[in-house]
């Protein structure tokens, strides 16, 4: 049998997910710190004086919703096929088993899809949003996530797309995509979105 | 405003007392310790405008959720004596009754006078008697007060009743969500939001002298750090790297913040200079490092790793070096807070699936798991290292809770709207 092009890239990109940890270094820039206290909602006197509260205002929409990241579409100009739900480009988002970071075989030929994608359309950025189920502490969930969205970045640096296009970021279980308890639930929650900007 | 309060005795007591309802919020006694000392705490005489606070009300629910005390209800007291001439003794002895608390309040326009009376009920002495003048909204800092004043008479120890607690609340927004950092009393009264967000807030901890809190954003839809002073509410950005910025822990004096950052790879631990912004990175390699905290007396860093595979807590010098585990028991164990006196260690600690509160005595390096949940997380330190608050979770939402230090006493403050979680107690 001939291997073509994609194979080989497959294969490659499963042994990349085999939780391998890169050194690669994220290069993209510092983040601009956008804190602004946009309201001062005083309170009244508390204690020794009065305590202050600030809104922080609320952001363009990215995300805010808790939808499963099926075809969810990204609002920008995206073509049909990512609301075809016959193309790997429909799924958004990406499961993962519990405490592994590793993508699994069935989600290699998604993150190819994106990956294709975005190596084809240089001027396009994702952000990768890792996030983790409820058990454990937050903070180490945190971290999980990020190796979770590290994961399919490696996959996707593989193939092509750039480090600009990529950004990372980790909402450990702060925010699940199905609330309540139970493995159900879990296995909705530990993921990778892939939201197109 | 109608204030109804009740509290739940399973175990010991099976009898429904009264119930501690405010802005949604009940306080629920779900484990009561079996060696309590029986204590009387009687209605206060009230005279003129006195509002809403009933002073005894929140005394009684304080000290039962101490875990030191086991409050009688009121209906099944005999007489309710308000000064000291007026006690019979007889009465509560046959009640079975250790201690009383008799006071009475005096509105008198803006300000309250209190007396109360705390007495022996074996042998009628008195053990205390107080005055205190407070001003119009200060009658559950009076409460509390009066409430700190008996436990330290009763106990030896320094009570934690007029204290603050820092956590984040979540609720349902439009189609998103609404995080809030608020800061309430102990017992979740009068809380207060200090920022709110529709993207996540994590992680508050408390300046040594509670008057800032250093805290987590994702309001940028990326995460960064802000230290906010509570007085005035002005809020810093104190790191906004790439990737991780998370895990904020102020060091004893206050000048520095131990941080994890994922900037130069995995996440490590890093030590923040407030005054420079100066970074000095405490750990390094493929491994999670996180979730730093600081002995007390500033020396070392105790942070959650999984450089052996599974997370498990280590501790090293805080100016940097080598890393030893700390923790063997149980293939998960994260976010070590210390008491402060040193002497112990709070975590989560996974075993078996089930995530729980462990407490590990320093000197010995002996756990002991003291909380009953699945879900539970971010413990947090009494000042007086009596009880830790923690994170937990019943029917998919989540909820504060505290447990003694010892694990006999367990209570609930169920905030009714949406989720409560990360919660830090003030210094």
């Amino acid at each position: 049998m001939r291997l073509n092009k994609t194979h080989l890239v497959l294969a490659m990109m499963a042994v990349l997910a085999t939780g391998c940890s890169s050194t690669d270094e994220q290069d993209s820039s510092l983040l601009e710190d956008g804190t602004q206290p946009v309201a001062d909602a005083s309170t009244s006197g508390y204690n020794d004086g009065s305590m202050s509260g600030s809104q922080f205002g609320s952001g363009d929409g990215y995300n805010t919703g808790s939808g499963t990241g099926y075809g969810s579409g990204s609002g920008s100009n995206l073509g049909p096929e990512f609301s075809d739900p016959n193309n790997p480009l429909s799924k958004q988002t990406i499961y993962f088993e519990l405490d592994s970071s590793q993508v699994k075989q069935e989600y290699v030929p998604v993150v190819a899809a994106h990956a294709q994608y975005l190596a084809s359309h240089p001027d396009q950025h994702v952000i990768l949003a890792g996030h983790a189920d409820e058990r454990g502490s937050s903070e180490y969930n945190i971290a999980l996530g990020e190796q979770r969205a590290k994961s399919v970045e490696r996959m996707m640096r593989s193939q092509g797309v750039t480090s600009i296009q990529l950004e990372i970021v980790s909402y450990g279980e702060e925010k699940p995509a199905v609330s309540g308890g139970g493995e159900s639930a879990w296995q909705m929650n530990r993921r990778v979105e892939v939201g197109y900007q | 405003m109608s204030l109804v309060i009740k509290i739940c005795f399973v175990g010991l007591l099976a009898s429904l007392l009264s119930v501690a309802q405010a802005e949604g919020l009940t306080i629920e006694i779900t484990k009561g310790s079996q060696t309590a000392v029986p204590i009387a705490i009687v209605p206060f005489a009230q005279q003129g405008t006195v509002g809403d606070v009933k002073l005894s009300e929140v005394i009684n629910s304080d000290l039962a959720g101490s875990g030191f005390f086991k409050t009688l209800p009121e209906e099944d007291m005999l007489t309710k004596p308000t000064d000291p001439e007026s006690v019979n003794y007889r009465d509560w002895q046959a009640l079975g009754q250790d201690y009383l608390v008799i006071g009475q309040v005096l509105g008198n326009g803006g300000n309250f006078n209190i007396q109360f009376y705390l007495s022996n009920v074996h042998n009628g002495q008195l053990l205390m008697g107080y005055k205190l003048t407070v001003g119009a909204n200060e009658l559950r800092r009076a409460a509390h007060h009066i409430s700190d004043l008996i436990y330290e008479k009763l106990t030896g120890r320094k009570g934690a009743f007029n204290t603050r607690i820092a956590y984040v609340t979540s609720a349902a927004r439009g189609n998103g969500k609404q995080y809030m950092l608020q800061v309430a009393d102990a017992d979740g009264y009068n809380p207060r939001t200090i920022a709110e967000s529709p993207e996540p807030i994590m992680a508050p901890a408390w300046s040594p002298d509670a008057s800032k809190i250093a805290y987590v954003s994702f309001h940028t839809k990326r995460s960064a750090i802000y230290v906010q002073t509570l007085a005035t509410g002005q809020r810093e950005s104190v790191a906004a790297y790439p990737g991780i910025n998370g895990a904020p822990a102020f060091s004893p004096d206050g000048s520095r913040l131990a941080i994890t950052l994922s900037k130069d790879g995995s996440p490590d631990i890093y030590v923040l200079n407030l005054a420079t912004h100066g970074l000095t990175r405490l750990t390094s390699g493929l491994s999670i490092d996180t979730e730093p905290t600081w002995s007390p007396d500033g020396s070392t860093i105790v942070f959650t790793s999984d450089q052996g595979g599974k997370p498990q807590l280590y501790m090293m010098p805080s100016s940097g070096g080598r890393a030893t585990r700390l923790t063997f028991q149980g293939d998960y164990n994260a976010r070590g807070r210390f008491s402060a006196d040193g002497k112990s260690l709070a975590m989560v600690n996974g075993s078996g699936g089930r995530y729980r509160i462990a407490i590990m005595d320093m000197a010995s390096r002996t756990v002991n798991i003291l909380s009953d949940g699945n879900l539970d997380e971010s413990p947090s330190f009494a000042p007086n290292g009596s009880m830790i608050l923690f994170a937990a979770n019943k029917g998919g939402r989540s909820l504060l809770s505290v447990v003694s230090t010892d694990g006999a006493m367990q209570q609930k403050l169920d905030f009714h709207s949406g989720g409560v979680r990360e919660p830090a107690w003030a210094p």
